[in-house]
């Protein structure tokens, strides 16, 4: 299990990682998830042991682990960049980390054909490393991080230099082959796409500080803040400034009755967050909201159509299924349901969210 | 704004190619209307950056010709053709600060110094880099940076088309949203024909009007984002648009029936004796799990939760397939699937064949 | 699985260390015990504190020397560092001529330094030198034993000659690594080579020039060797160098206190120049980007 405690790196006047503490069981499956600069690779090279922290504690199965240099850490690190010795065959790029600590030749052989075998690069083996494919030279690096049969393996969004279809594959490959090795596995990623597809448990950063840390589709679900919901949402969650005034909300294009587990919310303003499929284009019961906006652009991805709404200061994003033409500044109406609403305080804290599982 | 025509265009970087597969990009002819928006969709190493390299005029085709309107324009430079290309990575001058950056490109060609400050001043409006107009360039994000390489592109007045060579590579998700928005926006404003290389359907399908599906040097099909969709020609293409891809399955076909193993299933027309290499493809969002008990038993393997919607993955007779679920249905405890009659195709050794009659007459 | 950790390293260190101190640390350590010490002779030496160092500081024979370096110095960084890169911008960076021409580059740092003064001695002889007997057969009158500016002219021309293959290959380095999208761009916008140099290549290879600006510095400024083979100091003392000027002192005339001083106030100047111009350099020219920051 690794433990962080109060976690922080200073450089300069600029905090980087801001009192960060988290437990990580062995075995598990997490995701580091959050904006470029929002300090996912700096927490990976504190854990790694990379870099020192200006201050708190790391402690790996009860032991402080601060004094120890990374050679002697039994972790892997896998970066963007597929980094490869350049020099040498896939095989010797796997068998590199046995070879420096003196592990026979015949347990090489084998650990590196089981390595190779998992992760389709068998025929490989005697080619030298640059003469292969982005998608196969990722596969080789992980393929060492394999063998070292590390406790921790440390993913630095080592998917995001590979084509779309190829990352589809390996991000169902990987959390099942390292699964199997009992390590803990840390994955970082822009994406919440990405996050959601793994699983497991996912760490949200923003701006060095951990915003939440929980089951992947909990943190989906249930956002502590509105930072947290923006980082889990792609397309970007619409946000509307909204008063609650005795029972409705009110706010710049008009009012709505408040849904009635809402009533014992204190009156006065929130910022309220809506998932953009959850704008509907046809009326219903349970849609109660009617917003009507002109349409400022369209984009159509086949099987799925966004429209983007602007009037006055209110932006919204509607993402439907199927092809809907629509013309650029029409005007036109869409519905909301209520009890869909994510309601954010002026501290931008979570208030409430939908509950899940209902039709 | 120009018409672009490739004529009979091929290229190889051997020496002297002599069969099919010694060319990078295989023989293509098109016409790339005045002012369209075009995506180049396909894998690593399909020929796609080939072909738009050759488009700039970067790289100078074996075989074939380019025209823009009716010029020959196959041996001339970038600079001769006036195109503008956008970069994988952010390209400014570090020197300049973002008003300098998009001048330079007037100021080389001459343009008047009122001209140059109108429609400059222009461009930095519609990018949204009014505050940080007098910054020096390298200090802005890489978003930012983009949308520098862009306007220099857009600022021109002698603009025939607008290449753009996976421009978000470097770009956030979120930024990849709104930049993408822009582009779209840029493309109705200015008009200008703009085409697009990426790998990245999402990308493609949002941003073009027609979408080149290339595979190892070929164009695999040419089409709207929902014909792509709907009616992928190629095995290819349907797997890799969609994501997930299209569930492919290989059957028998008698007329209007096709049969999964023990299992038949309805197709929407009538198809011809058919030999070779059969399958029928059905994307994901067009299966269903039925729960009154009609269907095709299957085995679930496991299940993906995304949030917006759930993706199911299943065994038919270990065959593999996907189903999608949307939010809040649930999989019964007997699983069996339905698919939807009019979203079926059949291909013969990858190629999609028509159905004699369609069921519904059309 | 752990790699072998332990301080062994260190016992492979042990010869460099005592390797250094002797020749190095002990000798500098004896300069300055030197320098705050006077003797009337038999080696018996009194302190004297600071005295000579002011005697120095204050002599004309120092400040001329002083002038004689600066004025080097600034003549042979402003030939070198431009036709450094000028040469660097000319060869070519693929194909079969780039190692053929990264050797001719190479070949004048290899050979030893006063080697390269005895060439160039030899040389500009007008009896048995090429350069000297084409100089007198084409009627220029060139000799830089007795001609103050003949004897300068050579001196620099044979330090360019020397010495540009550094800046060369430094920027060459530089140029090279530049993304080819730089370029493509740069055409695209129909920039013209005078624009591609100023906007791309130069700021491309900011830090290549200022290590060539500063290895140039330092060696012109300490310049010892090579101008000693040629012509001694001489004519006069018209190219006597600071460096040559204290080995006059010290072994000629034995006044090892002034020359100690003298020696360590050399080693001041060069220390301070190259901090302030470094420290400007870095500056200059080089806000931090926002995205400096670690992810």
């Amino acid at each position: 299990m690794l433990e962080l405690r109060n976690l922080s790196k200073k450089v300069g006047s600029s905090i980087h990682i801001n009192d960060v503490s988290l437990m990580l069981e062995k075995g598990s499956l997490n995701v580091l998830l959050g904006a470029t600069l929002s300090g996912k690779t700096s927490l990976m090279r504190l854990m790694a042991g990379l870099d020192k922290p200006t201050s708190g504690e790391i402690l790996m199965n009860g032991v402080s682990v601060l004094r120890t240099p990374v050679q002697q850490r039994n972790i892997a690190m896998v970066y963007q960049q597929f980094i490869n010795y350049p020099a040498f065959s896939v095989y010797e790029n796997i068998a590199s980390p046995m070879r420096v600590a003196g592990v026979d030749k015949k347990t090489i052989d084998i650990k590196v054909r089981e390595a190779a075998d998992l992760m389709k690069l068998t025929p490989y083996l005697d080619r030298g490393v640059l003469n292969l494919s982005g998608g196969q030279q990722q596969r080789t690096a992980l393929a060492r991080a394999l063998v070292k049969g590390a406790e921790l393996v440390l993913l630095d969004e080592p998917l995001a230099n590979l084509d779309y279809k190829l990352r589809e594959e390996l991000r169902v490959e990987l959390p099942k082959i390292f699964a199997e090795t009992g390590a803990i596995f840390i994955y970082a990623t822009t994406e919440p796409q990405e996050a959601l597809l793994l699983g497991g448990r996912t760490v949200t950063l923003h701006k060095g500080c951990v915003t939440q840390f929980g089951h992947t589709i909990d943190v989906y679900n249930n956002p502590s803040n509105l930072d947290t919901a923006q980082t889990f949402s792609d397309p970007p969650m619409n946000v509307i400034s909204m008063r609650k005034q005795a029972d409705q909300f009110v706010f710049s294009q008009g009012l709505v009755d408040c849904p009635k587990q809402l009533l014992g919310l204190a009156d006065g303003p929130y910022s309220i967050g809506i998932r953009p499929h959850h704008l509907m284009l046809k009326e219903s019961k349970s849609a109660s909201l009617k917003i009507e906006a002109p349409v400022s652009s369209t984009e159509i991805s086949g099987s799925e159509t966004f429209i983007h709404l602007l009037q006055g200061d209110l932006k919204l994003v509607v993402l439907t299924h199927g092809v809907h033409r629509v013309a650029i500044g029409d005007q036109i109406p869409i519905y909301i349901d209520p009890s869909k609403f994510f309601i954010f305080d002026q501290r931008d804290a979570l208030v409430s969210a939908p509950s899940v599982g209902v039709a | 704004m120009a018409q672009i025509t490739l004529d009979k265009l091929a290229h190889s970087y051997l020496e002297n190619p002599k069969t099919d597969n010694d060319f990078a990009l295989k023989e293509i002819d098109y016409v790339w209307d005045d002012g369209g928006a075009y995506a180049l969709l396909g894998p690593s190493g399909c020929g796609k950056t080939t072909l738009l390299n050759i488009i700039s005029g970067l790289l100078v085709p074996s075989k074939g010709k380019v025209l823009f309107d009716d010029r020959d324009v196959t041996t001339f430079q970038p600079e001769q053709r006036n195109i503008a290309q956008v970069f994988q990575f952010p390209v400014i001058y570090d020197t300049m600060t973002v008003r300098q950056n998009l001048e330079f490109p007037l100021k080389n060609r001459h343009v008047p110094k009122h001209e140059i400050a109108k429609r400059v001043d222009e461009m930095i409006e519609v990018l949204d880099l009014s505050e940080k107009a007098n910054l020096k360039a390298r200090g802005l994000t890489a978003d930012e940076k983009q949308k520098i390489s862009l306007g220099r592109g857009l600022v021109r007045y002698d603009v025939n088309a607008i290449l753009f060579d996976e421009p978000l590579t470097v770009i956030d998700p979120h930024m990849k949203w709104q930049l993408r928005t822009k582009l779209k926006e840029l493309h109705r404003q200015f008009n200008h024909t703009m085409i697009y290389v990426t790998h990245d359907q999402t990308e493609a399908m949002t941003f073009a009007d027609k979408v080149v599906v290339m595979y190892e040097g070929e164009v695999v099909q040419i089409g709207t984002p929902e014909e792509l969709f709907d009616e992928p020609k190629h095995t290819f293409v349907g797997y890799f648009i969609g994501s997930p891809g299209m569930n492919i399955l290989p059957v028998n076909v008698v007329g209007n029936q096709a049969k999964i193993g023990s299992h038949s299933v309805d197709l929407k027309g009538s198809y011809p004796d058919l030999t070779g290499k059969i399958e029928l493809g059905i994307r994901p969002e067009f299966m269903s799990f039925n729960e009154t008990g009609v269907g095709i038993p299957v085995q679930i393997t496991g299940v993906d939760d995304i949030g917006r919607f759930k993706i199911v993955h299943a065994n038919i007779d270990n065959i593999e397939v996907n189903v999608v679920l949307n939010e809040g249905e649930s999989i019964p405890s007997d699983p069996k699937v339905t698919l939807q009659t009019s979203r079926t195709n059949i291909y013969q050794n990858d190629h999609l064949v028509r159905p004699l009659v369609n069921e519904r007459g059309t | 699985m752990e790699k072998t950790y332990n301080n062994k390293a260190w016992l492979l260190v042990i010869p460099v260390f005592i390797l250094v101190a002797l020749s190095a640390i002990i000798p500098i350590m004896t300069v300055v015990n030197y320098s705050v010490q006077d003797t009337f002779g038999g080696n018996k030496f009194f302190w004297v504190g600071t005295e000579w160092f002011t005697d120095v500081l204050r002599s004309e024979r120092f400040h001329n020397a002083l002038g004689r370096n600066l004025l080097f110095s600034f003549i042979i960084l402003c030939i070198e560092i431009p036709l450094g890169i000028w040469i660097a911008l000319s060869m070519p960076k693929k194909g079969i001529w780039v190692p053929v021409c990264l050797i001719m580059m190479a070949l004048p740092l290899l050979i030893p330094w006063n080697v390269v003064g005895t060439i160039w001695q030899i040389f500009g002889r007008g009896d048995i030198g090429l350069l000297g007997h084409t100089m007198s057969l084409l009627g220029i009158d060139y000799n830089y034993t007795n001609n103050i500016f003949d004897a300068w002219l050579t001196i620099i021309i044979m330090d360019v000659w020397h010495w540009t293959s550094l800046v060369v290959l430094l920027c060459y380095a530089g140029l090279v690594s530049i993304p080819e999208a730089y370029y493509q761009a740069a055409r695209i916008d129909g920039a013209s080579k005078w624009s591609v140099f100023r906007f791309i290549q130069l700021p491309k290879m900011r830090g290549v020039l200022i290590i060539a600006f500063l290895l140039r510095f330092m060696d012109s400024f300490m310049i010892y060797t090579e101008p000693f083979v040629l012509t001694g100091g001489g004519p006069g003392n018209s190219t006597t160098f600071l460096s040559i000027d204290l080995v006059k002192q010290a072994i000629g005339q034995f006044d090892l206190g002034p020359a100690a001083a003298m020696s360590l106030i050399y080693q001041l100047i060069v220390l301070l120049i190259c901090y302030i111009f470094f420290t400007v350099m870095s500056h200059v020219g080089s806000d931090k980007p926002l995205e400096e920051k670690a992810e």
